[in-house]
């Protein structure tokens, strides 16, 4: 009888892995599918990395520093940072690298010579594409 | 699915990110919120209407509030090659030189 009980107990709970696990499929198969739709900014920002860049927060403060790392929310990591203007803002004036969360970003000022433009119109195109298809 | 990538090689308008596609390197006028204005030639944009924007003009209108009269006032800022997040842009549209 006991044994009975154990029996199902652990059927019904090999049951439940087998559920949560086909969850997390799923939810891991969504986000990859959101991460195809980010690709694009997100590795070209990759390609950017250790590129002098200045990053233009919606509150009107402008940071230059060296691009360390971006990630899929295109959250931003500089480092050596410095504020211009920074009579105006000193907040950050004793800080060197800062973590910058990617929903404050209004611009990015790159350089011109990091960007291969050819390369980018074609890699939106394919992107493009993709959406196209996927939305079918 | 063939007749989509089809009609993005043909370049047909199925839905409104086609028309910016038509747009890529193309130069554009962009409004964003926060009263400011883009113009620059497209490189790159996504689904978030996250763009890539060389050769920038940005215009940013000012209320100057001295004394009684408002007056508004422009800002312009050049920038060689630009991003701009897309929760910012109002909209994107051809910039026709006239």
């Amino acid at each position: 009888m006991a044994s009975n009980i154990t029996k199902e107990t652990t059927k019904s709970r090999r049951h439940s892995m087998i559920t949560i696990h086909a969850r997390t499929r799923t939810h891991q198969s969504s986000i990859s599918k959101d991460d195809v739709s980010r690709a694009l900014c997100l590795s070209f920002f990759k390609t950017l990395i250790d590129n002098e860049v200045t990053v233009e927060l919606k509150n009107d403060i402008q940071i230059r520093g060296t691009l360390k790392s971006v990630d899929q929310y295109l959250n931003i990591k500089l480092d050596d940072i410095q504020v211009l203007e920074e009579l105006k803002y000193p907040h950050l004036s004793s800080v060197k690298n800062v973590f910058i969360r990617g929903s404050v970003v209004r611009y990015v000022h790159l350089p011109h010579s990091a960007v291969d433009v050819t390369l980018l119109e074609d890699a939106t195109r394919r992107e493009a594409a993709n959406q196209a298809a996927k939305a079918k | 699915m063939a007749d989509v990538e089809d009609s993005a090689a043909a370049g047909s308008v199925a839905e409104p990110l086609d028309l910016v596609r038509l747009l890529l390197d193309e130069v554009v006028f962009v409004k964003l919120r926060g009263d400011r204005e883009l113009k620059g030639r497209l490189h790159a944009y996504d689904s978030h209407m996250n763009l890539v924007l060389g050769e920038v003009l940005e215009t940013i209108y000012v209320v100057d509030d001295d004394e009684n009269d408002e007056e508004i006032r422009t800002i312009t800022k050049k920038s060689e090659m630009l991003f701009v997040r897309g929760d910012s842009v109002v909209l994107v549209s051809p910039h026709n030189s006239s």
